[in-house]
């Protein structure tokens, strides 16, 4: 057998397919007008998001924005679902808003398969992955993610305040999807770099965002390298030997698509866990019921999952054309904001408030259509033993410092420091 | 009263058989799947309305029947 030199060279120095795309100015500063200048990056939208969109779905409720080259945000939930859905007119090959546009040449693949691939590729990149994401295959790490967890809350021994997002949320999904891929453990701290570098660094001068976002591919190449030769049972294994189409997989293939699992699966589930945390610690009744009803924690999960939805997608119009009102121009971003659409009071009965026992709750935290989340089960096994484990060992949790509390700007939401007393 | 599951609409979220898995299963792709031949048995009925209301793609038809 003919040794495997897919990636002997680095795939990204000799790609045809290889075009500049389009960089765009970098704007910051104060938003002047929400409906007309937007941007979900400057600190009043990462400390409240919800208060600016509640008032643009009544009064746009499509915003627009300057910004970023040009981008247009929906509100309301049935725009936000239609173009989930219209996969003809939006395009996924750029799923992060910046100021860089990827080259169309990059569309049906995109850089990270299958979240950044359109029909028809994206069916047949999402069937590869898609046995190794189900719920039997997320219980099979239930048990190690639960030990982990109390390993984190062992630690917090003789500690009056521990910081629940860094201290303990956000560990736990590095932890499992380095399992996942089989990377290093003690590669966790370099992972949230990687994740700061492309989720929160749009605004970066676009050469050095796409500097630091090579660093990351730099990174995985490395553990691709570290795996020929040595296949085990993970999924970088499982991508290296996977065939598509009757032969091994393009390189920058493999390598995008475990960019995506190693960076959906960190901060979204971080974000998530520390939401959750963040709302039981200011809502004594809530946190009071679970304990007495752990029962009802699946029900209160998805509820704290449409009220702090984590994680907002974007899209790129593919043609001009008029859209509900408004005049879209190719390459235009849309933001497309499942948070805004879980708040909608056209779909939501008390949408602005938090039920833990609301028991119809058709929410879109994982998103809707043809791109419903990749990890959503791995992603709510890990929220539920995250929450019974602190539970379970911390009934009684307030705010420490309430103002201390900061939130992740950008399309990913939750926060990045939650100081709580825990005794 | 029997359920059905669309799959074209079907995108594997998995709240069918999360809330009601004595209806609903998945396939080695995590969609849902119907048990049997749909038909829910007496009791359960609450369980099939549950899953069918909680689809985020409804993709579940309750079919009632006379």
């Amino acid at each position: 057998m003919a040794a495997d030199d897919r990636f002997t060279q680095d795939y990204r120095e000799t790609r045809e397919d290889q075009r500049p795309g389009v960089r765009g100015e970098v704007v910051t500063g104060p938003v002047s007008d929400w409906a007309t200048d937007f941007s979900h990056v400057e600190p009043e939208w990462a400390a409240d998001p919800y208060r600016i969109q509640d008032d643009l779905r009544q009064r746009c409720p499509i915003a627009r924005t300057g910004r970023f080259g040009g981008a247009w945000l929906p509100t309301r939930y049935e725009d936000v679902a239609a173009i989930a859905y219209d996969t003809e007119r939006f395009s996924s090959r750029s799923i992060i808003v910046s100021n860089f546009r990827p080259p169309r040449e990059l569309a049906p693949v995109g850089t990270a398969p299958p979240i950044s691939s359109d029909p028809p590729f994206h069916h047949d990149a999402r069937k590869l992955l898609l046995p190794a994401f189900t719920k039997a295959q997320a219980a099979k790490q239930e048990p190690a993610t639960r030990a982990f967890c109390h390993a984190l809350i062992d630690a917090f021994a003789g500690r009056d305040v521990v910081d629940a997002a860094r201290d303990y949320a956000q560990h736990i999904p590095v932890r499992v999807i380095a399992g996942v891929l089989g990377f290093p453990l003690e590669d966790g701290p370099q992972f949230r770099e990687f994740v700061e570098d492309l989720l929160e660094g749009i605004n970066l001068p676009p050469d050095e965002r796409i500097d630091r976002v090579s660093r990351l591919f730099d990174y995985l190449l490395a553990r691709v390298n570290d795996r020929l030769g040595n296949l085990r049972e993970d999924l970088t294994s499982y991508l290296i030997n996977a065939e598509l189409y009757g032969r091994k997989l393009d390189p920058s293939h493999v390598v995008g698509a475990m960019a995506l699992l190693l960076i959906a699966g960190v901060d979204t589930t971080w974000s998530a866990i520390g939401a959750s945390l963040w709302h039981l610690a200011k809502t004594p009744a809530d946190r009071e019921r679970l304990v007495a009803e752990p029962g009802l924690l699946p029900t209160a999960i998805e509820e704290f999952l449409r009220a702090y939805a984590p994680v907002t997608m974007a899209r790129l119009v593919k043609d001009d054309m008029r859209w509900r009102g408004v005049d879209m121009k190719a390459d235009d971003w849309i933001l497309l904001s499942f948070p805004a659409a879980n708040r909608d009071p056209a779909q939501f009965d008390r949408a602005g408030e938090v039920v833990i026992d609301r028991a119809v709750n058709r929410h879109a935290a994982f998103g809707l259509g043809i791109h419903r989340c990749l990890g959503s089960h791995l992603a709510r096994m890990e929220l539920r033993v995250a929450l019974e484990v602190w539970l379970q060992r911390i009934p009684e949790f307030t705010l420490a410092d309430p103002p201390a509390v900061t939130w992740a700007a950008g399309q990913i939401r939750g926060p990045r420091a939650l100081p709580l007393r825990i005794h | 009263m029997k359920v059905r599951i669309n799959p074209e609409r079907c995108q594997g979220h998995g709240r069918c058989y999360d809330l009601s898995p004595g209806l609903f299963g998945d396939d080695e792709e995590g969609y849902g799947r119907v048990r049997g031949d749909g038909i829910v048995p007496p009791g359960q009925e609450h369980d099939a309305r549950l899953a069918a209301l909680n689809c985020p793609e409804h993709a579940i038809d309750l079919l009632e029947e006379a």
